[in-house]
């Protein structure tokens, strides 16, 4: 059956002083375009490992992603990836560090000055074209973070990657980057696979929600679907039944079926 | 809403508005002492430490070494070599401003050439850890090696003065900028590299566009530390040569007994070096995006 992106049959090794240390059995995983999927369970269950194989930053053991039907097995702008401490590259200006990549992606494909005004045009849809000349130590945690995402909407990716992208934000910066977020994902329709740890983000911005089984050898536990309409305000959702519904699936998947001793 | 903004009408005395005016006034008051402080630790104290090694000098020079020149004799001397720096009387009389930058020249060949040879070098060391393991024990058994010992080889292989010093300046220099360009692009970040991944960025982007910035302010560390070195370097080597620069002035200066002009000397040499420093530190500061 044809899907958007598929991972069939990941296996995911790693070679350790100790011995073979089998991170990833058996993932198998369907992404529709457009829809936002999360990956979500404890620290350690190899989500980020999951990533880095969509992203082809690391290679399957055995099995393949397949992306609009071919194999996909090295990095590439179709699949951007969002780091979870930005990356930002701290010797250009955040307006350098976005068009660094629009010059390259696009370098047969536009002209200069498209270049600059998709440039323009990306770090006005993550609301920072007042900064486009700093550095990115002069800008906040949540702004890097901008930036990161803008970068990789700039190489319009076929999927957006997003590893933890709010882990190291405050709980209202979060906020106002997931609010970002979604209004991205409602003007765009990109596909997104983001991986989080926090059960309220995955509800809140999921169509799917991938909640994974601990490792070592770690695979798809459930799949839950996130039925809830779109555009979704946080604080109509507090008080709505489904919503609470969907969170609480997700911390019994969490808490009860793979309970973890922290 | 703007009910909340309202302060609590009851307050404590540190928070009404005399209170916190006295606290301010004070407060302008301790940052105008606070002035005269800096100004007391960096001007005062260095002057301070300067007098009494002068006074140690005098009574040194008084009761035990009656063959120094006193801090009088050592000024005299100073005003009369800056009276004519640049004068010119022939390949061995040539004014301390002469002697000065014919070092200096030599200093920076054989620094520039240590940094052309040592940067591509430190890249591949960073960029490979089997080149790292070929090449490692070899430069950790020349690294230790005073210079010095490399003039002889110099003489042999050159034939001649000049080049043989600006080789061990090359031998003095390479090192530290070797081992901190290999230091610097070992520490890049591994997300600046998936970045280039993503990116697909090419072997001559990454280099440009992320090994070379990332490891600039590493490279220029190894550059400063590097120049300090030679320019310490230079006037033993120069004693040895001869010829006109720093380091045979002060030997000579030594071979005439004019002990002042080699205190004069002396104080010259530190100057320049403290001159090199500041440069190279302008110049970390202005390329280190850290530090910005």
């Amino acid at each position: 059956m044809y899907s958007y992106l598929s991972m069939e049959g990941v296996d995911m090794s790693f070679q350790t002083p100790k011995g073979v240390f089998k991170a990833l059995d058996n993932v198998n995983l369907k992404i529709n375009q457009g829809e936002f999927i999360s990956l979500i369970g404890h620290s350690g269950c190899g989500k980020s490992t999951v990533l880095n194989i969509v992203a082809g930053l690391l290679q399957a053991t055995s099995g393949g992603i397949l992306l609009e039907n071919h194999e996909v097995n090295s990095p590439g702008p179709d699949r951007a990836v969002v780091f979870q401490n930005h990356s930002l590259l701290p010797w250009l200006t955040v307006y350098e560090n976005v068009r660094l990549a629009v010059d390259k992606v696009f370098a047969n494909t536009k002209n200069k000055s498209e270049h600059h005004d998709w440039t323009l045009d990306v770090l006005k849809l993550v609301h920072m074209e007042h900064a486009l000349e700093k550095k990115p130590a002069e800008i906040s945690g949540g702004m890097k973070q901008r930036v990161g995402i803008a970068r990789a909407l700039a190489m319009q990716p076929k999927i957006l990657l997003m590893d933890e992208p709010f882990g190291a934000l405050d709980a209202l910066t979060r906020a106002h980057l997931q609010d970002s977020v979604m209004e991205i994902h409602a003007n765009l329709g990109n596909t997104v696979m983001m991986i989080t740890h926090d059960v309220d983000e995955a509800v809140l911005l999921s169509d799917k929600i991938v909640m994974m089984t601990n490792g070592p050898s770690a695979t798809v536990g459930e799949i839950l679907e996130v039925k809830l309409d779109r555009p979704r305000k946080r604080l109509e959702l507090a008080d709505n039944l489904d919503y609470n519904h969907y969170r609480a699936e997700v911390l019994r998947f969490l808490y009860e079926k793979h309970h973890k001793a922290a | 809403m703007d009910n909340l903004e309202e302060q609590p009408i009851s307050r404590p005395d540190r928070y009404t508005f005399a209170a916190m005016e006295a606290k301010m006034a004070r407060s302008e008051k301790d940052i105008y002492k606070g002035k005269w402080k800096d100004l007391t630790t960096t001007l005062v104290l260095p002057f301070l430490t300067f007098a009494i090694v002068i006074g140690v000098w005098i009574i040194v020079q008084q009761k035990f070494a009656t063959d120094l020149p006193t801090p009088l004799d050592t000024w005299h001397r100073a005003t009369e070599l800056f009276a004519s720096p640049f004068y010119d009387s022939g390949p061995n009389n040539k004014g301390i401003g002469w002697q000065l930058l014919y070092s200096l020249g030599r200093v920076l060949s054989g620094f520039l050439l240590a940094v052309i040879i040592g940067i591509p070098i430190g890249f591949l060391m960073g960029m490979s850890n089997t080149f790292t393991k070929a090449w490692q024990p070899l430069i950790q058994i020349l690294k230790p090696v005073s210079p010095l010992a490399w003039l002889p080889i110099g003489l042999l292989l050159f034939k001649a003065v000049n080049p043989s010093a600006i080789f061990v300046i090359f031998i003095t220099s390479i090192w530290p900028v070797i081992l901190n360009t290999a230091s610097g692009v070992k520490a890049i970040p591994e997300d600046y590299m998936n970045v280039a991944k993503v990116l697909r960025l090419n072997s001559f982007e990454i280099t440009k566009k992320i090994l070379i910035p990332a490891t600039l302010p590493h490279i220029l560390t190894g550059m400063r530390l590097s120049l300090s070195v030679a320019w310490m370097v230079i006037v033993a080597a120069e004693m040895l040569t001869g010829g006109v620069g720093i380091g045979f002035f002060v030997w000579d200066e030594w071979n005439n007994l004019n002990v002042s002009s080699i205190f004069v000397a002396i104080f010259v040499i530190g100057l320049v070096g403290i001159s090199l420093e500041s440069l190279m530190m302008l110049l970390h500061r202005y390329f280190d995006y850290n530090a910005r």
